[in-house]
């Protein structure tokens, strides 16, 4: 074995070890978590209840909107904008968070925030690191995609919280699913860093895996969203009813209100829709130079093309009327399921020309 | 229920929810007026029953097979469609594999045949669905399309009666005059692309109209793929072809070892080409758990266009095909190919040649090998036939125990043999597969002792025939190469339609449609009293941001005045009428 080779060995090694560090902290991360929620649910929470009786009379929200004023001489007034919901939705502000307001709460989500940061920090070195110890793109075989998918997911939940968005209520589902990818990667998935075989061998495999594993993270998110959607609306519906809230009353009160959730998950959704079609496409024009055909309803194809219809699906009901909410979140569900069973699914059951992806 | 959709259609859904949203959305529209019709040109939904006799038949049944309703069925049942193909094995993708499917299950067979689930994509149930979807798809765009020529020629509705009434909304009063104010609104606007004009007393503006644009975009562009596919089904034509370090291929039917073409494709369109395979290269993972895995496929050849084209030289890769004369060469796969030398009983040369040979094993590259010669005179000057029979070894290693090649490459080449004489079952004039021995009128030839004749050879081996029937020598090993040639028209439109789909989707979805009103009349107390409002699409945060920007740009011309006693502050009090509100 000569020198080179030795090196690689040696990063493929230290790979490892960052991937483990990495879970540790997760795990740490996810503790502090469940500490934050912990606390949180010693606040006596009541706004939506007392929101959701309110709402019953026509009530308008005010949002007094910041504007940037250019030169400042002038100081003008702001000007006070006032919002007003669709008719017929309900006017629920949205929940306090995982902390419940409380100082203690707000402590430990803090705490793992951080460490979700120090643990990301160490995932993205792994993924580094294997990505040099075999001088190509990290995404050869399910490992590599699988700690790319986490370490991506996670990436764009600290980038919207960079943005001051409101996603710290995803913390915790978050950092508990990538414990689990992880796990299942360093277990199962595990394949020793190696080349990969001539018909990986592309630019076009940069573009259409990287956009796949950008995708899949955020459409992941989306469908987080969506699902404590379902939650929380149902939540809401018993309290608009005057039903006795379910046993989850105290974590579903802390969520933002189903109204924010179902925008986020539809955003994101809507969002990434583009960036999952022009994968298709890469992986089209790919194919093409590969195999002579540009689509062949190849297994991994199939499920590509039926995943992108259920998403557009899921578009399409939400731009039909009676189609909106509940409904359309099944369908965004159902689609998030397509996506994986197209990733694990199809990669474990099914062979075809993808098949070299090995488990 | 986030979305604040007010378009004019009405939900479908018949549990008391939908019904109360109903309402309510109903009573918004009264309110908005006109103001928020047209925003989209998405169609209503109707459940309308028919009216009576065959064309309201047949007009209903059209309204349903172009709503949105149907198109969402639609939709899904193509991805669930989809599914069994991927589950079922395709006679188009793996025809072995289904063969040893059917022989798996004798009874599931014939229903699956029934069905047409080894063909899922090219089934009567499956094209009827994308059939039905994309007749459902023009009856949409095409309505959609002059809806919205429509909008684009007329102007944005006049300002609903009441403004509070919208998503966002702002007020303030100001002493300069009405009219000086819906002027210089009229300028902002302007300035901002808004399409504007005034009416009733109030500036109606509108703005992304591009949403719309890239919708219907998406949705012709969706058309053009499709057929952009069809056609490079019907008019395709691809062939594989073997070919030996040293030999050439010319395009014409003749020279394919196998050859696909769609319906519509004439043998006529083969376009005059040729190359000639110069070199093969392979390299394999030489250690490691991916031992054996190729590394690099490189076939260099010499090719021509037309009859007697100029000669270049390049080479192909797995990833690289070369194109050529409108169509692609890709490199499909390798083996290789013994070069023996046969002499007959006579001494004469019977055969030589490099005999391709099929690998047995696709990892390892041990391949089944025959050698046909028919033009043979046995000791006595009989004439006569013989075959060999036997295998290919690149890397043989006794310790293993087995003749199995233990690597892809050639470290230890080894050709193993076997040989009969007798009728070779050529002359028959039934076409034969030259890498099938038939030995049913041969007889195998026998050590002294009895036993069945075969040898293991090194390249520069001689083997010699029991009886002086004669010799093969194991001269060297070539390489050889499969080749798919695929003439695929309508790939290029495939392209273009799939990236204008792309830029189509991302205008309807990051687009966003608004539009703007602003109100100025005269208080009771003489003072202008200015409203604003916005709406959109669907609830935007960016709406009421993108309305107190408007609104800044305004004061700057219709600065706001004091407040009168009492103050009638929005901060403060929600008036219980809206409209008198604004004109406190
Ligand atoms: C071939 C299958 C189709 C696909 C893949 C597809 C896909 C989509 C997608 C992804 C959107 C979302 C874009 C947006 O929200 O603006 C959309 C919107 C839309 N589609 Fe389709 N569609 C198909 C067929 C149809 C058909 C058959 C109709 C008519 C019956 C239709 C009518 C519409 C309309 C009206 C919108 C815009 C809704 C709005 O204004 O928000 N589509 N389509």
């Amino acid at each position: 074995m000569n020198l080179a080779a030795e090196t690689n060995e040696s990063l493929a090694h230290f790979s490892n070890v960052l991937i483990y560090s990495a879970m540790a902290v997760y795990t740490l991360a996810f503790l502090a978590h469940i500490a934050e929620w912990v606390f949180g649910s010693r606040s006596a929470v009541g706004r939506t209840a007392a929101a959701i009786t309110a709402a019953s009379a026509p009530a308008a929200s005010k949002v007094t909107v910041r504007v940037a004023q250019g030169g400042g001489t002038a100081v003008l007034e702001r000007p006070k904008i006032v919002t007003r919901s669709a008719a017929g939705t309900r006017d629920v502000p949205d929940g306090p968070g995982a902390a419940g307001g409380t100082e203690q709460g707000d402590l430990y989500g803090r705490i793992a925030v951080g460490l979700t940061v120090l643990a990301f920090l160490m995932h993205f070195a792994a993924v580094l690191t294997r990505a040099l110890s075999v001088q190509r793109a990290p995404w050869g075989n399910m490992y590599e995609f699988s700690t790319t998918f986490a370490m991506v997911a996670v990436g764009v939940y600290l980038t919207l919280l960079v943005l001051k968005k409101n996603v710290r209520w995803i913390g915790l589902p978050l950092v508990t699913t990538v414990l689990l990818d992880l796990g299942l990667a360093v277990s199962v998935l595990y394949t020793a860093s190696d080349q990969l075989v001539p018909a990986l061998h592309s630019y076009w495999l940069w573009i259409h895996v990287s956009c796949a594993i950008i995708s899949g993270a955020c459409l992941y998110l989306g469908a987080v969203a969506t699902l404590l959607y379902l939650f929380r609306d149902r939540h809401e519906e018993k309290l608009a009813k005057g039903e006795q809230p379910g046993r989850f009353a105290s974590v579903l009160e802390r969520l933002p209100a189903a109204g924010s959730l179902d925008k986020f998950a539809y955003r994101i959704n809507a969002t990434i829709f583009p960036l999952w079609t022009f994968t298709i496409i890469a992986g089209a024009i790919w194919a093409e130079a590969a195999w002579g055909r540009y689509w062949g309803w190849d297994p991994k194809e199939v499920w590509s093309f039926i995943t992108w219809v259920a998403y557009a699906t899921y578009l399409h009901a939400r731009a039909t009327a009676g189609w909106k909410g509940r409904k359309a979140a099944y369908l965004a569900l159902i689609a998030f399921g397509c996506y994986l069973f197209n990733y694990y699914g199809v990669n474990i059951f099914i062979s075809g020309k993808h098949s070299y992806a090995d488990v | 229920m986030s979305t604040t959709d007010t378009d004019t259609a009405t939900g479908s859904d018949p549990t008391g929810k939908a019904a109360e949203d109903k309402a309510a959305t109903s009573a918004d529209e009264r309110d908005l007026g006109a103001a928020g019709a047209q925003l989209s040109t998405a169609p209503a939904e109707e459940i309308s029953v028919p009216s009576m006799g065959p064309i309201g038949w047949v007009r209903w049944f059209w309204r349903q097979l172009t709503s949105m309703r149907v198109a969402l069925l639609l939709l899904f049942l193509l991805s669930l469609g989809a599914i069994p193909g991927s589950l079922v094995p395709q006679t188009g993708i793996d025809p072995v594999k289904v063969e040893n499917f059917k022989q798996r299950h004798e009874t599931l067979a014939p229903i699956y045949e029934k069905l047409g689930l080894f063909h899922v994509y090219s089934s009567v149930w499956f094209s009827a669905i994308y059939i039905l979807l994309f007749v459902s798809l023009i009856g949409c765009i095409v309505p959609r399309t002059w809806q919205f020529i429509g909008q684009l020629r007329s102007r944005p509705p006049g300002a609903p009666r009441r403004l509070t009434r919208l998503p966002a909304y702002t007020t303030w009063r100001t002493e300069a005059e009405p009219e000086r104010v819906l002027e210089t609104a009229q300028r902002i606007m302007k300035r901002r692309r808004f399409r504007t004009h005034t009416v009733g007393g109030a500036v109606a503006s509108e703005k992304g109209y591009l949403r719309e644009a890239g919708n219907l975009l998406f949705h012709i562009a969706l058309i053009v793929m499709l057929v952009a596919f069809a056609v490079g089904q019907l008019y395709r034509a691809e062939g594989g072809k073997l070919i030996v370090e040293g030999d050439g291929f010319a395009n014409n039917l003749t020279q394919y070892d196998d050859f696909k073409s769609g319906t519509l494709f004439d043998k006529n369109d083969l376009a005059p080409f040729g190359f000639q395979l110069d070199r093969f290269t392979a390299t394999y993972e030489r250690s490691g758990p991916q031992k054996r895995t190729p590394r690099t496929f490189r076939a260099d050849v010499t090719y021509w266009e037309g009859a007697d084209g100029k000669e270049h030289k390049t080479s192909i890769k797995v990833n690289e095909p070369l194109e050529i004369a409108g169509s692609k060469v890709y490199l499909l796969g390798h083996g290789y190919a013994p070069i023996v030398t046969v002499r007959d009983g006579q001494g004469k040369v019977a055969f030589r040649g490099a005999v391709a040979s099929l690998p047995i094993d696709a990892v390892n590259l041990t391949e089944n090998v025959v050698i046909k010669v028919p033009d043979y005179r046995d000791k006595n000057n009989k004439k006569d036939q013989i075959g060999f029979q036997g295998q290919f070894v690149p890397t043989l290693d006794l310790n293993t125990g087995t003749m199995f090649s233990q690597f892809p490459a050639l470290d230890n080449p080894a050709l193993i043999l076997t040989a009969y004489h007798g009728s070779l079952g050529v002359d028959a004039g039934i076409p034969q597969n030259v890498y099938q021995l038939d030995t049913s009128r041969m007889k195998q030839f026998k050590e002294s002792d009895g036993s069945a004749f075969a040898k293991a050879l090194k390249v520069g081996d001689t083997m010699k025939l029991p009886n002086g029937a004669g010799t093969l020598k194991f001269e060297g090993i070539k390489t050889w190469a499969t080749f798919q040639i695929s003439h695929r028209p309508g790939n290029d439109y495939a392209l273009v339609g799939a990236v204008a789909a792309l830029i189509g989707l991302a205008a309807s979805l990051f687009i966003q449609r608004r539009r703007v009103w602003v109100r100025a009349v005269t208080g009771d107390d003489g003072v202008t009293v200015v409203e604003m409002a916005g709406l959109g699409r669907s609830e935007s945060a960016k709406l009421p941001e993108e309305l107190a920007d408007l609104a800044v740009a305004l004061q700057s011309e219709a600065p706001p005045a004091p407040e009168p006693e009492p103050n009638p502050d929005i901060d403060t009090a929600l008036p219980a009428d809206p409209a008198e509100g604004a004109r406190a």
